[in-house]
Parts: C-alpha cells; structure tokens; sequence
C-alpha cells in the first residue's frame, strides 16, 4: 500500500476512535458551556468587555486542547502495543513509521475540528456580546486560534514520541511538564543570556532550544486588544512547528521501527 | 516453490530490571514449509511457537538468523499484503463494529473501496458470523472475536495464513469449522501455517508439522511419520458391566495386533465402547515435557 495511502487510513481511523470516544463529546460540550458562561458574565457587569471574553475563551480552548492532546496523544502508541492491536495492524502493508504518522495526523485532524467548532462558538459569542468589535479583530482572532492549533500539533507530536517508550502515565507527565516549561522558555533563555556562569549559561540557552518555545504561539493578549498579528510572526511559528513536529516525528519512528513489540 | 524458510532463526529476550540476563525463546530454528500445504506448528505452553510467527510478521527482531517468505526476504516491500495473520488471543478495536473492523484491514491490505463491504462480508459469513456482523466489538464474546480475527485474516485472500492457535476459545463446532476452513483454504491455492498445543487439531488437517521442544526444533515432517502408525499401539476406552449398571469409564494400551481379540472379549463382557483411537506413543513422548516443566505444560497433549 502506498505511504499516502496507509498514512489516510490510519489517521481516519484514528479520529474515527476520537469520536466515538465519549471523551471529546463532553469536553466539547464543557467548552460551549465556558463560552455561554463568558457572554453571561459579560452580559452581567458593565467592565466586562471583548479583551476579557477572548482571552478567556482563548485560554479555554488552549486548555480544552492540551488536555485532547495529552491524554489522548499519550496512549496513541502505547495503548496499541499494550491491547496487541498493533500486531494485525502492522502485519498489513502499513510501515510503522507510516502508523505513526497516520495516529498523529488523526489525533491533530482531531484538535482542528474541536478549535474549530470552539472557535465558531467563540466568533457566535462576540457577535452577541460586541457585533462592532468583530470585524475589526477577526484576522487576529483567527490567526490566534490558528497558533493554539501549531502549539498542540507540536504537543502531540511530543506525547506521541514519549508514547514510543514511556507508560501513559508516565508520558502524560511528560508531555504536560514540557508544555508547562516551554511556556516558559523565553525565560530560561533569557536566563541564560544574562548569566555570567559560562557553563550554567550555555547549558540554559542549549536547554531552551531544545524545549519547544509554547510561549511565542500565545498572542491572546494581542488578540483580545484586535492588534494586527504580522504574516512574519505567523510565517516562523508555521515554519517552528513544522520542523518540531518533524524532528519529533522522526526520532519517534527511529526509536519505534526496531522495537520488539511485546 | 518454499513457502517459508527459515535458516537459524534465533531469538533472545532479556529479562531482569537492571541487570538484564538473556533468555533464549529459539534456538537456531531450521524450517522449511512447501507452498500449498498445511504446516502444523506444535509444541507445549512456551515452546516457542508463539516467538516464530511474531518473527516472521516482524513484529519482534530475530537475535540472529535470517527466514524468507514466499521467496522474499521479511520486510519485502510487497509481502505483507500476500499473508493474512491472527495473533494469538486476538484483541481489536472495541469502538468498531465486526464489519467496520474487517473492512479497515481490507482497506489496509489494499482491497479496492468498492470490493471492501462485500468482502467484508463474505469473509464474516464464511467464519459463522453473518448474524453479528453489526455487532460492536465491545460486545462479543471471545469465540466470536476469535471467528472476527479469522476473518480479517483471509478477508484479503492471502497467498499465505499464519494462524496462532486459530481454534483457541472456540467450541467444539467452532474448532470443526476452522478445520474446514483451513483446509478449504488450501483448497484455493494457499499455503497455511498455524501453531496448536493439540494433538487431534493437527493430526486432522496437518500436511507437516513441526514440534517445538523449549525453543528448539524436536522434529520436522509428515505426522505419519512420527507417529509411526502403522507399527503403533492403540487406546481402548470402555466401560465394562458391574453388579446390573455400568461400571468405570476404563483406560487401556494395547498392541494393534491384539485389537480385534480385545474387543471380542470385552464384547463378550458385554462392555460399552467408548472410544477406540491409535495412541500416537511416539508422538506423545516427543511432546510431553520433562517431569519439571510438566507443571507448566499441562494440558498439551490432552483435549479435543
Ligand atoms: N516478551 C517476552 N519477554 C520475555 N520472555 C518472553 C517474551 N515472549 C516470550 N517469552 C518467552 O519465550 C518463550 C517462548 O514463548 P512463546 O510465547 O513463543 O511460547 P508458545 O509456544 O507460543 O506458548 P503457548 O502455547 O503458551 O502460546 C517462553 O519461555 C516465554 O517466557
Ligand atoms: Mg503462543
């Protein structure tokens, strides 16, 4: 079977496993719920305005995300070896390089459509609350949502390759550290910078390559105030997440290609 | 043509949380099986059959040797999709219903998406599940998804069956119909390999067998041989008349020249005939484990 081919099939099953997972349901209805919840509140007190919405709607989906991601993400793998249905599967024509690109494009298939609908509920909620301000801020709205979706594909691509070895216990506390510290990577990298420790420095800005930068995919605050997003900053954080999710990718398949599957 | 052929197939499995030790699961495994026939791997509780076919699906990486299929070297760009597998103690996709679940193997095996559904289907019937094929996986029994696990098997009309104890977890009509779907299988060209730790299931349909004996290779050819029927010994089950009813069910040996003299004298007895079966002496003793792993590989040997 074609890579192509193999790659489609496995990640429609995937997201196929996604949906009828009651999981994303109630998660998707929790998310309709915080929006209603945001237009009530800002319906209520007269401060309440669009920069508080969105930034709370933002942070919602981001976190409604990062739970998609790292609960499902971590057991991608490692749920398949441990139930053995990676056995059949993958004495069909399907490289397991190949499943493993088709789980992670299911599961990132997966976020689009949940930001997606959260993101219409969203758009829905500030055209009730301020129909004036919409048109002024869609784009940076939009390109928001679209840098919460480049920041979970690289957070997939990250449970997925701790999915190639770890427990899923093990890989959610992983990946959730990663994304925790990689917020804060402008820091440790500042850190490192102004460090007069010569080793302890370098080590720091080595460290904070290394760790995924979370921190420049959020421009919530920008977003919320309808400041322009500029095309260069959507350009290198489409090009970051490209090349994280890649190398990710492809240690994951190095270490998954030659393993005894128990 | 040699449908499988594997030359020292070694494997080893380090066990042990930090100071892993070495356990050889096969050692140097010598095999050859003819394409269109039907291969019997025997062998009791961890033999090592289950090991060999993982290493010819690679799903585990020989320590050393090598084993080729269909002529090609494992691995081959073009192989997977010519053999149709089913693991031992299959589990699948519970969130699927039967059809869905044989229809995404066909799909992955590279079943045109017209043919999918109908062949799905076909397949599904073919292993006694036309009424449940709507039925989600969360909800089957373990026979019925050892009959769906058969069925994503040849949904494909592979050229070449690995089955790994395909009867397991099936009733009696069940292990009948695997049987005959095996040798119906042969029937249509393909070559078929499949591993049982029962006696009766192979010596039924088996071309060949091979018996393995703790991850070494005991012995490799037509049972016949092996069993050495003609010169064999047979077993006579009956139950003799005791005080107006039947007495204990009764268990005897005997030369196969004594046969007839036996059963006219137990006719004379008036003794009921349970069963009368060769008692494949030879065999038994290469399949039954040293007094030490007899604990271990009770059960092998016994059965229907
Ligand atoms: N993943 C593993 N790690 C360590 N040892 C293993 C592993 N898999 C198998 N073994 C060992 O290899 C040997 C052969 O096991 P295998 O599963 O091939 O047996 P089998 O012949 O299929 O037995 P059964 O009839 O019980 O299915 C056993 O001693 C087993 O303990
Ligand atoms: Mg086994």
């Amino acid at each position: 079977m074609p890579a192509a081919g193999a790659i489609l099939s496995v990640s429609r099953n995937a997201y196929r496993e996604a949906i009828r997972d009651r999981i994303l349901f109630s998660l998707l209805f929790f998310a309709v719920l915080m929006v209603g919840a945001a237009v009530l509140f800002s319906q209520m007190s007269f401060g309440i305005s669009a920069d508080s919405l969105i930034n709370f709607s933002l942070a919602a989906i981001t976190l409604l995300g990062v739970i998609i991601a790292v609960f499902l993400g971590n057991q991608l793998v490692s749920k398949e070896i441990e139930r053995r249905t990676l056995y059949t599967l993958l004495a069909h024509p399907v490289r397991r390089t190949h499943f493993l690109l088709g789980k992670f494009a299911g599961l990132v298939w997966t976020l689009v459509v949940n930001c997606g609908l959260m993101g219409v509920a969203l758009f829905l909620a500030l055209l009730y609350v301020l129909p004036a301000h919409v048109a002024a801020g869609e784009w940076s709205l939009l390109a928001a949502l679209y840098f919460i979706l480049l920041a979970l594909a690289v957070l997939t691509a990250i449970a997925l390759l701790f999915s190639c070895f770890a427990s899923p216990v093990l890989a959610a506390v992983f990946t959730l550290a990663l994304f925790v510290i990689g917020n804060f990577d402008d820091n440790l990298r500042a850190l490192g910078e102004s460090s007069r420790q010569w080793l302890g420095g370098h080590l720091a800005i080595w460290i904070s390559y290394v760790l995924p930068n979370f921190g420049d995919f959020n421009v919530a605050t920008a977003a919320s105030h309808f400041m322009p997003i500029g095309w260069r900053l959507i350009g290198l954080n489409t090009l970051y997440a490209l090349v994280y999710c890649g190398v990710a990718l492809a240690i994951a398949g190095a270490i998954f290609e030659n393993k005894d599957l128990k | 043509m040699v449908a499988i052929e594997c030359q020292g197939l070694t494997k080893d499995f380090h066990v042990g949380f930090w100071r892993k030790r070495p356990v050889r699961a096969l050692d140097a495994l010598e095999l050859e099986v003819a394409e269109g026939e039907i291969f019997g791997l025997l062998g009791h509780n961890g033999a090592g059959k289950t090991t060999t076919i993982k290493l010819l699906l690679r799903l585990i990486f020989p320590t050393s040797g090598t084993a080729r299929i269909l002529g090609r070297p494992l691995g081959a760009p073009d192989l997977a999709a010519r053999i149709g597998y089913l693991p031992e103690n299959p589990y699948f996709y519970d969130y699927l219903k039967c059809r869905e679940l044989v229809e995404y193997y066909a799909e992955l095996a590279g079943v045109p998406a017209g043919e999918r559904r109908a062949r799905a289907q076909e397949a599904l019937a073919r292993v006694g599940m036309a009424e449940a094929m709507e039925q989600p996986l969360r909800k089957c029994s373990k026979g019925m998804v050892q009959r769906v696990g058969l069925a994503q098997a040849i949904v494909h009309r592979p050229q070449l069956a690995i089955l790994d104890e395909p009867m397991s977890g099936l009733d009696p009509a069940g292990r009948a119909e695997v049987r005959d779907l095996i040798l119906e299988l042969r029937q249509q060209g393909a070559t078929v390999l499949f591993s049982t730790h029962i006696l009766s299931d192979a010596e039924q349909i088996c071309d060949r067998v091979a018996i393995l004996k703790r991850g070494r290779l005991a012995f490799a050819g037509p049972l016949d041989a092996v069993a050495g029927r003609e010169e064999s010994e047979i077993e006579i089950v009956f139950r003799e008349r005791a005080g107006g009813g039947l007495g204990l069910v009764r268990r005897e040996t005997i030369a196969a020249a004594e046969l007839w003299s036996r059963l006219e004298a137990l006719r004379a007895k008036q003794a009921q005939i349970v069963s009368v079966n060769p008692a494949r002496r030879r065999l038994e003793d290469l399949f039954r484990a040293e007094p030490a792993e007899r604990a271990a590989g009770r059960g092998a040997g016994q059965g229907n």
